[in-house]
């Protein structure tokens, strides 16, 4: 019960995520989303594995505190606050999310799962937040709001690793959530390095390569 | 073994960091290159025999990537000190321990017998490869470096869903992790055939736009058109061949579970549309290093097209991976030279090369030769088998648009080559202090003459080697 409560909440993320034209609120949105996302292995019952437990406190430490933290340092070095006519706008980023998240219910109906239904919502949930993931990725210009994609893009596999979260071990868990860390972190310092090149983190202006 | 070849370069890439003096810290790439090489040329004698349940470990197919890369990695690691001497301006630490990190995670991807892990050293490598972009620290390579981080990251990230699908479909089977690959493969028919296939498409789009397939190639031209030549040679040639490597590694999968003409004809007809594209562009580009990278993503649309072919194909696809290493890593140090002497790498600026920078200006003729497929080097020689066992299909077609593919590039990429080594100087040239020195140049006439000894012949252990690969990429181990 609380599981669908939570999976609920984080598709309902997905959908403040396109429709806000503020940066620090969806950096918010997307730390909440991961937040969520951290403590679902409790809600689905699989508190009574020490490594489980562990993961959750990793993830959430990550998602919740680390990540954060990155974006703000960023934030603070741009000094930019809203995305600016984005290529896809507010509205049209809406439709296409609920569209994306009836294809991603289509699709998962399609392939078999495993007995017991305490799962079932898992599969659609994490395909609609890769494609909402993807979505910020190609319809926002700032750079920040791209990585912000990117962040939501990794949320939804995560969610999808919720799946097999039992059998996965340790080591390669561990890797992909250093892995986002440092992405995002390198990311940031790219940022910086774009807004004191630039006078701007629009990434318009990265468009000087082309054949 | 395995670890200690992992572990070395990184470790090297740590005493990057701490060494105070410049010079001495160039003078570690050399150092470390031949050390790996002459490391992993004794833990090959090893490949045949590896426990079922390890984590890490070279078996047929990483040990002779790997062996590429190191090969390729020792060559660049020989240019790289004299590179970085033209260039006193920029500051060498993040480069030299970038480049060292580099050949630490190739060896975690080669090594790895994990899916997952595969996947953590392809991650860790494309953020630890981004500083080496960004060398030049201008506006045109800071776009460059976003591209690299943004387009890598998503695609890999696509990646790791097909990876988390596939053990889905195992957990749907009945397995239990740890999954190594030789498990997975072992008894790939009790895995979940629709999630199997999902997984790997997602795969192939994932490990696709690390490799630069089309349509997931945009990152290409300007990544290798803005960095450094020997960081192009590196990521063209290293890079990715860790991302075909993992492509491998599902193929494998997807292969042991029956499914192997499904995995076909989606590489077949991956490698035909990477090899179209390129064409496409490659026609009246007047930038070399764009030209260079669209050709890189015609090779790379070899590689999966000869695995696509099966059988021979697949092994000289192989093959392929060794000779396209080295000659594209003798084209981009070549270009990068000429790039050093003219201050430019776009037409009508560069023209007349071999009678400015003679040794440059050959190699890159000479390469230029290797790459479309002349005899004796090593490309003509895979591209030749690739091409025969295409048409030994079936249906004719395919092996007919492969050859018609690889003609209409050798017309296109010719256009400008010859332009730029053969035409006359321009008279408003801007005045470099560059002229070839043994140093910049000999590792290049090294790996030309490496690539004309493969085309003529090929060690027996080698050779068994890459037949042991090729089988277990078709899924008999």
């Amino acid at each position: 019960m609380i599981q669908d409560l939570l999976i609920a909440l984080i598709v309902l993320t997905n959908f403040t995520l396109v429709a806000t034209s503020r940066i620090d609120k969806a950096i918010q949105v997307a730390v909440i989303q991961g937040i969520l996302l951290g403590v679902l292995p409790l809600a689905m019952g699989l508190g009574h594995h020490w490594h489980i437990l562990l993961m959750v406190v990793a993830a959430v430490a990550v998602k919740g505190w680390l990540i954060p933290f990155l974006f703000r340092r960023a934030l603070h070095a741009v000094k930019m606050h809203r995305e600016m006519d984005p290529t896809i706008g507010y509205t049209a980023s809406l439709i296409l999310c609920a569209l994306g998240t009836g294809l991603s219910l289509l699709l998962a109906s399609s392939l078999p799962m495993a007995p017991g239904a305490g799962t079932r919502m898992i599969v659609p949930a994490s395909l609609s937040t890769l494609l909402t993931g993807f979505l910020l990725l190609v319809s926002r210009r700032k750079a920040l709001t791209q990585v912000v994609g990117y962040l939501v893009l990794e949320n939804g596999i995560y969610l999808f690793g919720l799946l097999i979260l039992e059998d996965m071990p340790m080591l390669v868990e561990t890797g992909i959530l250093l892995d986002l860390f440092v992405g995002i972190f390198v990311m940031g310092i790219v940022i910086n390095h774009i807004s004191n090149e630039f006078d701007s983190t629009d990434t318009r202006f990265l468009a000087e390569l082309k054949d | 073994m395995a670890f200690l070849l992992i572990a070395l370069p990184l470790l090297a890439a740590l005493l990057a960091i701490l060494v105070p003096s410049p010079v001495w810290r160039a003078r570690l790439l050399p150092i470390t290159g031949t050390a790996h090489l002459g490391l992993l040329l004794i833990a090959l004698r090893g490949w045949s025999t590896l426990p079922p349940d390890a984590w890490l470990g070279l078996d047929a197919l990483g040990g002779w990537v790997l062996l590429v890369i190191s090969l390729l990695f020792s060559l660049c690691a020989w240019y790289a000190p004299a590179y970085l001497e033209l260039r006193p301006e920029r500051p060498n630490r993040t480069f030299v321990a970038s480049f060292l990190a580099f050949l630490g995670l190739a060896s975690l991807v080669a090594a790895a017998r994990h899916p997952g892990l595969v996947w953590v050293g392809m991650e860790t490598m494309t953020l630890a490869t981004a500083p080496l972009v960004y060398f030049n620290r201008n506006r045109r390579s800071i776009e460059a470096t976003w591209k690299y981080l943004i387009i890598g990251s998503v695609g890999i990230a696509l990646a790791l869903l097909g990876t988390l699908f596939i053990a889905y479909g195992a957990h749907l089977g009945g397995l239990r992790e740890p999954l190594s690959f030789i498990r997975l493969g072992q008894e790939a028919h009790h895995l979940s055939r629709p999630w199997l296939r999902a997984g790997f498409v997602l795969c192939l789009v994932g490990y696709g736009t690390k490799m630069g397939l089309a349509p997931m190639h945009t990152w290409k031209p300007d990544v290798y058109g803005e960095s450094p030549g020997v960081i192009s040679a590196l990521l063209a040639g290293g890079a990715t061949a860790c991302a075909f490597l993992a492509l491998l590694r599902v193929c494998a999968v997807v292969a042991a579970a029956g499914d192997l003409a499904f995995a076909r004809e989606l590489l077949v007809g991956m490698g035909l549309l990477s090899m179209a594209w390129a064409m496409v562009f490659m026609v009246r580009q007047a930038d070399i290093r764009r030209l260079l990278a669209y050709s890189s993503v015609e090779h790379m649309g070899i590689l999966v097209f000869g695995i696509g072919v099966g059988g021979i194909g697949a092994r000289f696809a192989l093959f392929h991976l060794a000779a396209n290493a080295l000659v594209k890593g003798v084209l981009f140090m070549s270009v990068g030279n000429i790039h050093r002497s003219y201050a430019s790498h776009q037409l009508p600026h560069v023209t007349g090369a071999i009678r400015r920078t003679p040794v440059s200006g050959w190699l890159f003729l000479v390469g230029f030769l290797a790459i479309a497929g002349a005899p004796p080097f090593a490309p003509f020689i895979s591209e030749f088998h690739i091409a025969a066992a295409a048409l030994g299909r079936p249906s004719l077609w395919v092996g007919a648009a492969f050859l018609a593919l690889l003609g209409g590039i050798f017309m296109a990429m010719s256009d400008t080559v010859l332009q730029v080594v053969f035409g006359h100087p321009s008279h408003r040239r801007t005045r470099t202090p560059y002229h070839d020195t043994f140093a910049t140049t000999a590792p290049m006439v090294g790996a030309l003459l490496l690539a004309a000894a493969m085309g003529l012949w090929l060690p027996a252990g080698a050779d068994a080697m890459l037949r042991s690969a090729a089988s277990l990429v078709e899924g008999r181990p």
